[in-house]
């Protein structure tokens, strides 16, 4: 479904943020992206829609080369490839709804998007993703009146009203509180399953990548360090991609509960997990 | 615990350096100042009984004559027609405009030259003197007056809503981008709803503007109460003076009223 | 759970502005109404407006090129013209002071302040060029008239912004300068004077600017600068010395828009 192969990318002043990355995603996977911060891993997912342009090396989807397409054609393959954002992006002016739809854009004309007259099949579709994402009813709210939570799930909606072949998300809880970041995840994951739509997630919490994807990739400047099963990263791996920690404490371990689901009581839980870890690491 | 310096027991505002350039700033401010009024052809004699002269006309003013009243409704009217007629064309052309003149939004360095430099010379010529041309164009009248309005106001308007493009976020470009999205509806969807307060505030405040600027519109012929204001001046008829005066103020005062209250309810 | 009954098909944007459909309506049919009862009131005469077109394809072929020869004529306007902006942004800035004071709420006593504001209002309700007229009737023709034209703009520009800086002055620092018991001009200058000042140059070096495009155009009554040459090379038809003038007008206003902005952007 997606191939990488061999790309590269050097900034204006010698900067390599990527460095002859590899990467193949054959089934419908959701493959997580971890390393720390300037690794490389907010310029690799940019570099799949050419939002950043590579300097070399090739991407195809579903078999097309991408880095060699010209603009009409680029915004045709686009279309398929959904996109969500660490700052979610919404238009803040506009409607919830209207953000949604504007997913479609690839497929409306001009004056279609001018007068917000989008297809009624497009219309069902929106409507059905926002039950699905649980902003059933805030269909006509300005985009600002949301919470950042809120927020992403319309991103989320947005992505996928393009039907895409491939979902792109760029630290999509950066900048929410933990309890929803767990939420947008597992709302991410269990969509993407649905659909059977491959994503690859950049994410910067370890606990929540190996909590939620089938696959985890690892970036260390600029290059792939770790390209396998979430239960495979042990202590040593994340040293190697991040340097000298007490990794211990953050690792998941079989037994731990990451349970975003529900509503009430997932404070404590969170609390009680602490002290848990803080004794097995006492105990050694 | 002692400092081992000698600590100053004077402190002054300013280092001597910055003494020395504020001096020489004030220096180059007053020769300027002094030479320009030195080298002015004025007879400062005349200024002496300036207060006469002025309390004079101002007697002359009175008792305004308001049976003119009725001969002015018309050109009133006329006046407030060239403004808001001009202030909706240039909404129409000020907005691409803008867009050609954002360096965000412009599609290459040469198209927002030609932006910058008509919105720099829209600027530059004041309403009276595109009025002055188009009345050589036109003839005088009304056509003249709503174009010479138009062609001031779209650099007015057209600087303040590039500047306002240029400083929109950039995240919901890049989303509507990442959708697929042609350049124009990149434009629409991601960055026009952006400016699109700057646009209607910009639009009532030049209105108000312009209804100011139309009142002497007709002292070049370009339409309006001007024409019967430049006249009646020239006539010396100051108790008509006295009426057109306070019918100008009468409108600029609601205009203003009007954009303001518009403008504090935009968000 | 979602509704059991089939979603909406059709989705219509809510306006933003005003939300009653009625009222809505109404304001576009209002607008409508208007330009077209506008339009028509509008005593053109549109045979004269379609010879227009083909006009100023000729004006503008007889504008080009430029003669600039007429040089001498040409630089004493623009001197004139940038003696009288000058001048005139000066006298604006002092006299602007004690204007601007009494227009502030906060500081004046009320019947001071009622007095100045109405003045202000006053002097920014008629144009220009009106002022100018009643100047040029009272001392003639020449720059006297266009120099007091553009003082009175100044200052009234320059007193309403002090006026409202003042008005958003923090006054706890009044307070606490007033509690040291320091007389009132004192207080102006430990208290008032450093909050207002760097936005106050702001303002003046930007009237110098907007005097400077507006000493072009007080000439056209007779008030003095290079206004007075324009009109005349129009009324002659000589619309290549006026396209020199006009390139001149906008070369001036350019560079004092870049020096206005680089001296402010050194103020901060």
């Amino acid at each position: 479904m997606l191939e990488i192969k061999n790309l590269n990318k050097v900034y204006p002043g010698s900067l390599q943020a990527l460095k002859g990355i590899d990467l193949s995603v054959t089934e419908p996977q959701v493959v997580a992206i971890i390393g720390s911060s300037g690794a490389g891993k907010s310029t690799l997912i940019r570099c799949i829609n050419r939002l950043v342009e590579p300097t070399s090396g090739s991407v195809k989807l579903g078999g097309e080369e991408i880095t060699t397409l010209n603009r009409r054609e680029l915004r045709k393959a686009r279309t398929r490839m959904g996109m969500i954002f660490q700052e979610y992006n919404l238009v803040e002016r506009l409607t919830v709804m209207e953000n949604v739809l504007s997913g479609r854009l690839g497929y409306v004309s001009f004056w279609a998007a001018f007068r917000r007259n989008y297809p009624p099949e497009d219309v069902r579709a929106a409507y059905e993703l926002l039950d699905r994402v649980g902003l059933t009813g805030r269909h006509n709210d300005r985009a600002d009146a949301l919470s950042g939570g809120q927020r992403q799930r319309v991103g989320i909606a947005r992505a996928l009203m393009q039907k895409p072949d491939l979902l792109l998300v760029d630290e999509p809880t950066a900048s929410l509180d933990p309890k929803t970041s767990r939420q947008i995840m597992r709302l991410i994951v269990e969509l993407a399953h649905e659909r059977g739509t491959p994503a690859l997630v950049n994410i910067h919490d370890v606990v929540l990548a190996q909590a939620s994807a089938d696959r985890v990739i690892a970036l260390r400047d600029g290059e792939t360090v770790f390209d396998g099963k979430p239960d495979d990263l042990t202590p040593d791996v994340l040293t190697d991609i991040y340097g000298e920690e007490d990794w211990s404490a953050t690792i998941r371990r079989d037994g731990d509960e990451v349970d975003a689901g529900a509503d009430d009581g997932a404070d404590e839980d969170k609390t009680g997990k602490r002290n848990n870890i803080d004794e097995k690491a006492i105990a050694g | 615990m002692t400092p081992t310096g000698a600590s100053p027991d004077i402190w002054r505002r300013f280092s001597p350096r910055q003494t020395v350039i504020r001096t020489f700033w004030m220096i180059v401010i007053v020769f300027i100042v002094v030479w320009s009024l030195s080298n002015l052809d004025i007879t400062w004699i005349y200024l002496l009984d300036a207060h006469i002269q002025a309390g004079d006309l101002l007697t002359r003013m009175f008792p305004p004559d308001w049976g003119y009243t009725g001969r002015i409704m018309d050109p009133l009217l006329e006046t407030i027609h060239i403004a808001t007629l001009g202030t909706v064309v240039t909404f129409v052309i000020s907005i691409p405009l803008a867009f050609l003149s954002a360096s965000n939004t412009t599609p290459n360095w040469v198209t927002w030259f030609i932006g910058r430099f008509i919105l720099v010379s829209s600027r530059s010529i004041n309403t009276v003197v595109w009025a002055l041309m188009f009345v050589a164009i036109f003839g005088p009248g009304a056509m003249a007056g709503i174009w010479a309005i138009t062609f001031r106001s779209i650099g007015f308007m057209g600087k303040l809503i590039a500047e306002a493009i240029e400083e929109i976020d950039n995240g919901p470009v890049e989303a509507i981008e990442a959708t697929g999205a042609g350049r124009l509806k990149v434009l629409l969807i991601g960055v026009l709803p952006q400016v699109l307060p700057v646009i209607l505030g910009t639009t009532i405040y030049r209105w108000d503007i312009n209804i100011r600027e139309s009142t002497v519109l007709g002292f070049v012929g370009a339409g309006g109460i001007g024409i019967e204001l430049y006249s009646s001046i020239n006539l010396f008829r100051w108790p008509e003076v006295a009426v057109m005066m306070t019918a100008i103020f009468i409108i600029v005062v609601i205009s203003e009223f009007i954009s303001a209250a518009s403008r504090s309810r935009i968000t | 759970m979602s509704n059991s009954s089939v979603p909406d098909t059709v989705w219509k944007r809510p306006p933003a502005f005003i939300t009653n459909p009625t009222v809505r309506m109404g304001a576009w049919v209002l607008l409508a109404a208007y330009l077209v009862w506008s339009v028509g009131s509008l005593d053109m005469d549109w045979e004269r407006v379609a010879r227009g077109l083909p006009r100023a394809g000729d004006m503008l072929a007889r504008m080009f090129p430029p003669d600039f020869s007429r040089q001498s004529l040409l630089i004493r306007g623009v001197i004139e013209s940038v003696q009288m902006a000058f001048a005139a942004s000066f006298i604006g800035m002092i006299l602007a002071i004690p204007l601007g004071l009494a227009a502030a709420s906060n500081l004046a006593p009320r019947s001071v302040y009622l007095a100045a504001r109405s003045l202000i209002v006053l002097s920014r309700t008629f144009h220009e060029i009106l002022i100018a007229i009643f100047f040029v009737k009272i001392f003639g023709f020449g720059p006297l008239a266009g120099l007091l034209t553009l003082s009175v703009a100044s200052v009234s520009f320059i007193s309403k912004m002090i006026a409202e800086d003042i008005e958003n002055m923090n006054m706890g620092q009044i307070e606490a300068i007033r509690a040291t018991g320091a007389s009132f001009s004192k207080l102006l200058i430990y208290a008032v004077q450093p909050q207002v000042l760097p936005r106050y140059l702001g303002v003046c070096i930007y009237r110098l600017d907007a005097n400077i495009r507006h000493s072009t155009v007080v000439g056209i009554v007779g008030a003095g600068g290079i206004g007075a040459t324009l009109s005349a090379s129009f009324k002659r038809y000589d619309y290549d010395f006026s396209l020199a003038i006009l390139l001149t007008i906008i070369a001036l206003v350019f560079i004092g828009e870049i020096f206005s902005t680089w001296i402010r952007s050194r103020l901060r």
